[in-house]
């Protein structure tokens, strides 16, 4: 049995916790000009954390602490990994951008790390209210980035309806959550199950409470109906905010999904499969059809997320509970390649906006990529790559993501439904089609008006090819990436 | 199966090696340069795909240079490659129209040259790619793959409305695919988790299984060929792109479609091909007769050879259709002839278009005047377009024409109407560009064709002229190949008992 303290599995939780500390009192004494060494240091944060968080790969068991509120695992450790490097993408892409807004303080560097913080606590509960506490963790700090920027009204406007509805999401989620405890009496998500295995449970307050549960997923998932907040929080916020937000924050729902619903409440599955069917085929409809109309590429991606994420839900439905173990971790393996890959392209995109904005110039309109090819055909040779696939076209690695779930959709044979979600799915991905191509049109096909040469510092231009190429790699290799999430995702399950 | 030298594997890798050096080296101001690296590469792989035929043993059946890596394990796909008799001749055919390709961009584009050669290499890899991909899912990322390229072909490189049609290009073909991509998950499945065609073609399936894969697979496939109804984006993309992409386009990727029905709807879904049969025909026929009228009334020599393209792709269908050994290797007679008689009718326009900037019919007149060296030649690709015996163009549509009357004496009429429609439009335009008094002063000014514009249309001419004169070689390779295929076809997989 493990030690009711068992701190060995929130050492990378706390390598971040002290991480962000020191660079929020360090930061009073680096100069006002150069908060470099704030940068350093939070990126040298990361390195530990990211190293630490491997532990649990190289073990691959199952370790409890906190008397079982915590919990550690391949599948915590690869979401982490993932979780650590698109805040560490954050840090490097918004370098110049934020020191030509004057976001590049100590806030900065240290609300993201407690936004990673967060994430990491969300991805390691196994408990309600740790889970809760993750995610508020995570919001508050994500509120707090998003209006970094004051004196912006755009940015405020957006920190403010961030903040409303977000808080609403959060507490339908806290509403369900008390529900599935009213029910059960324990808080222990395993503990969950095992009493409604044994019939110990309230059903209708479980019903109840589970439906709450996945509002308040879909509501940080970005899923329709619940995705209203989506587009003008990522129009407003700051484009590096934008990035983090869009990225790391999915890692962590993902996970609360899997732990809330796969096994927290197994024996509903038939319910909520149900609901996520709904709220994947709205998702789909919504986000790619609305995206079509957009001319402000962070809105548009804004969109493309719900669609996405619609995808993610096909997959997240698909495994069938307590029917073949390896299966099961088949599918929800593939909604977590799915995740990650779209974390690495979603990156990477904002990574480009940054790139192309400069002091006055945020880059943000679709036309402003426009020639984006004949000024820099390399930056527009990556670009492509990431549109491509979003949209799912091979050999991007978003192809082998829509691949591999679709596969999982219809495994064990499927039936006429899952068939049918299949067809809408590739139906409406072809709808996305159109709206990613009209990017890579803009980039290579109209003449560009800016000419402004591109100034980028050595540092995001490593990282962005970096992000680039592996969306091609991962496409044209998924196999060690897959095999990772697949053996994870076993593992968790007990396999 | 003895370990070999992976050929395939160097054919499809090869250029798209060039491609990516071009992409990463290769700038406007190193023009040379580039373009002598683009034909190195071009040339190369042609060499690459040379063993793959003479090592090729016709009397073979079943896959050959094949090469099994696995690739992913969950889902279970592998890097599986292999030509049999029907793939055999796209291989080397694609190497051979990228090396024409190359040379028909030398001068015309003068603008991020490095990235127009790379994306026709890169291009001809993925092409062959699809050629020899034995493994679905391997087909699947090379099918859709080809469409990046191309899309920024027409996109970039194109005419005035160039953009309308990459974009209709595009959509068209994903819409397609992306239903094949359902009916290959679908096999995956039901086969008990293989992406492997072979045993895809072995796997017995119910009937309604059988309609709606057959459909999926048709959705993918008769956009790509293209066949009425849904042919509509091929003539803007053929006016729209620049020579190369139209010579690409005609000769290779229209093969695609064609070569998609062979390897997946016929084998896999072979009752329901057989009750749609007839509706295929039909479409066929109107894709003959139909389109070869409109192709009749075209102002615009490219829109003119892409609804040539269209009606000669119609006999390809047709001919798969009749299920009988001759059908299908005319239609693939006519395929591999197609690529080479549409290329280079797309090549001399773009060298007239070189000239005069016009693809107008009625701009031209009398360039036999200024040109005879070209007159000479576009007449033999004119002809060969009419389907005159001695030429390519002769031996697909006689075969097919000769299994259609076999199968139904009124389909073989019907489609033997192509001779005539042919020729009238093929020959009605060579006489009003070519013969005549010189029409204006500008034609007056071209000059006859250069060395480089020769070298590329003379291998095409004596590559018209040898499959017209002398086609056993081709046929015989394919022969035993056809034959597997057909008897596949010929035997009804409906699971016993199944609706």
């Amino acid at each position: 049995m493990d030690p009711l303290l068992n701190f060995s599995v929130v050492f990378p939780e706390a390598i971040v916790l002290i991480g962000a500390c020191v660079i929020l009192i360090a930061d009073l004494f680096f100069s006002d000009r150069a908060h470099d060494g704030a940068y350093l240091l939070s990126l040298l944060c990361l390195v530990l954390v990211g190293a630490a968080a491997m532990q649990p790969l190289s073990d691959a068991t199952v370790e409890y602490g906190f008397g079982g509120m915590y919990l550690s695992d391949p599948m915590t450790a690869v979401l982490k990994i993932g979780a650590v490097l698109a805040t560490a993408a954050t840090f490097v892409y918004a370098k110049a951008y934020a020191r030509q807004r004057s976001m590049w303080r100590g806030e900065f560097f240290s609300l993201g790390l407690f936004a990673l913080l967060g994430i990491m606590t969300m991805i390691s509960a196994n408990n309600l209210l740790v889970i809760y506490l993750g995610l508020e963790l995570q919001s508050l700090a994500l509120y707090g980035m998003v209006a970094l920027r004051r004196d912006e009204p755009r940015a405020s406007e957006a920190a403010m309806k961030y903040f409303v509805l977000g808080s609403l999401a959060s507490g339908f989620l806290l509403y369900g959550m008390s529900m599935l405890y009213g029910a059960a009496g324990t808080l222990d998500i395993n503990g969950v199950a095992h009493r409604i295995g044994a019939g110990q449970a309230v059903n209708l307050a479980l019903v109840l409470g589970t439906i709450f549960v996945v509002a308040g997923i879909a509501f940080k998932l970005a899923a329709a109906p619940f995705h209203m907040w989506v587009p003008d929080v990522y129009q407003g916020a700051p484009t590096p905010v934008t990035l983090l937000l869009a990225s790391a924050p999915k890692l962590a729902a993902f996970a609360i999904a899997f732990r809330l619903l796969v096994e927290g409440v197994p024996q509903l599955a038939v319910d909520w499969q149900r609901m996520l069917a709904l709220i994947a085929v709205a998702s789909l409809a919504v986000g790619n059809v609305t995206a079509v109309a957009q001319t402000n590429l962070k809105r548009m991606l804004g969109y493309s997320t719900v669609g996405q994420m619609g995808f993610l839900l096909l997959a997240l439905l698909a495994g069938v509970v307590g029917g073949n173990t390896t299966i099961t971790a088949g599918a929800y393996g593939a909604a977590m390649f799915y995740v990650l890959t779209y974390a690495l392209a979603t990156a990477g995109c904002f990574g480009v906006i940054l790139l192309l904005a400069r002091e006055g110039f945020e880059a943000e309109e679709i036309a402003d990529l426009s020639g984006l090819a004949r000024r820099s055909p390399w930056y527009a040779f990556l670009m492509t790559l990431l549109m491509l696939s979003l949209a799912g076209v091979p050999p991007t690695v978003g192809f082998a993501a829509k691949f591999v779930v679709l596969q999982a959709l219809v495994s064990e044979g499927g039936s006429a439904a899952t068939w049918t979600l299949a067809v809408v799915a590739v139906l409406f991905s072809l709808v996305g089609a159109f709206y990613y191509l009209r990017v890579v049109k803009v980039m290579w096909f109209d003449e560009g008006t800016d000419t402004q040469p591109i100034v980028a510092g050595q540092d995001l231009r490593m990282a962005l090819t970096v992000n680039g190429v592996l969306v091609l790699l991962l496409g044209i290799l998924p196999q060690g990436l897959l095999a990772l999430c697949n053996g994870a995702v076993l593992r968790a399950l007990g396999g | 199966m003895s370990p070999s030298f992976p050929w395939l594997s160097f054919s499809i890798w090869i250029p798209i090696l060039f491609g990516c050096y071009l992409l990463a080296v290769g700038r406007d101001r190193n023009a040379s340069v580039v373009r002598a690296v683009a034909l190195v590469g071009s040339l190369v792989s042609a060499l690459a795909t040379v063993p793959v035929v003479l090592g090729f043993d016709p009397a073979r059946s079943g896959l050959q240079w094949t090469e099994k890596v696995a690739w992913i394990s969950t889902p279970t796909a592998h890097y599986y490659l292999g030509v049999d008799g029907i793939s055999l001749w796209f291989v080397p055919l694609t190497a051979f129209i990228t090396v024409i390709a190359v040379l028909a961009g030398w001068k015309a584009i003068k603008e991020r040259l490095a990235q127009y050669y790379a994306a026709f290499l890169i291009l001809s890899g993925l092409m062959i790619g699809v050629f020899c991909a034995a493994d679905g899912l391997l087909f699947f990322v090379f099918f859709e793959a080809t469409l990046i390229p191309m899309y920024l072909i027409i996109g970039v490189w194109g005419g005035p409305n160039r953009v309308y049609a990459a974009i209709k290009f595009f959509l068209y073909t994903l819409l397609g695919s992306l239903l094949m991509l359902v009916a290959l998950v679908y096999l995956y499945q039901t086969s008990g988790g293989t992406f492997d065609i072979a045993a895809w073609q072995r796997l017995p399936l119910g009937h309604t299984a059988q309609i709606l894969l057959f459909i999926a697979f048709f959705a993918a496939f008769a956009v790509k060929v293209p066949m009425w109804p849904v042919h509509t984006w091929l003539p803007d993309a053929h006016v729209e792109a620049p020579t190369a992409g139209s010579v690409v386009l005609a000769a290779i990727m229209l093969k695609l479609g064609a070569y998609g029905f062979l390897r997946f709807s016929l084998p896999i879904a072979p009752d329901a091909a057989h009750e749609l049969a007839a509706p295929v025909m039909a479409i066929s026929l109107i894709a003959v007769v139909y389109i070869g009228f409109v192709a009749l009334v075209q102002t615009d020599m490219k829109k003119l050879v892409a609804y040539s393209s269209i009606a000669h792709m119609g006999f390809v269908t047709l001919g798969f259709f009749l299920f009988s050994p001759i059908g299908v290797e005319g239609a693939l007679a006519q395929m591999i002839s197609h690529g080479f008689v549409s290329g280079a009718m797309f090549l001399c326009i773009g060298v007239m278009y070189d000239r005069l900037h016009s693809r107008n019919i009625a701009d031209y007149g009398g360039v036999v005047n200024t040109m005879p060296r070209f007159a000479a030649l576009m007449m033999l690709f004119a002809m060969a377009n009419s389907g005159l015996p001695a030429t390519s163009g002769f031996v697909g549509e006689f075969l097919v024409i000769l299994g259609a009357v076999q199968f139904d004496f009124w389909i073989g009429a019907i489609a033997a109407s192509t001779l005539v429609l042919g020729a009238a439009y093929s020959l009605w335009m060579y006489k009003r560009v070519i013969f005549g008094d010189v029409a204006n002063p500008a034609v007056a000014k071209m000059q006859d064709i250069d060395g480089r514009e020769l070298i590329a249309l003379g291998l095409l001419a004596l590559a018209v002229l040898a499959m017209g004169v002398y086609p056993a070689p081709l046929i015989d390779a394919m022969h035993v190949s056809v034959t597997d295929l057909l008897a596949q076809t010929a035997h009804s997989k409906l699971l016993v008992g199944s609706p």
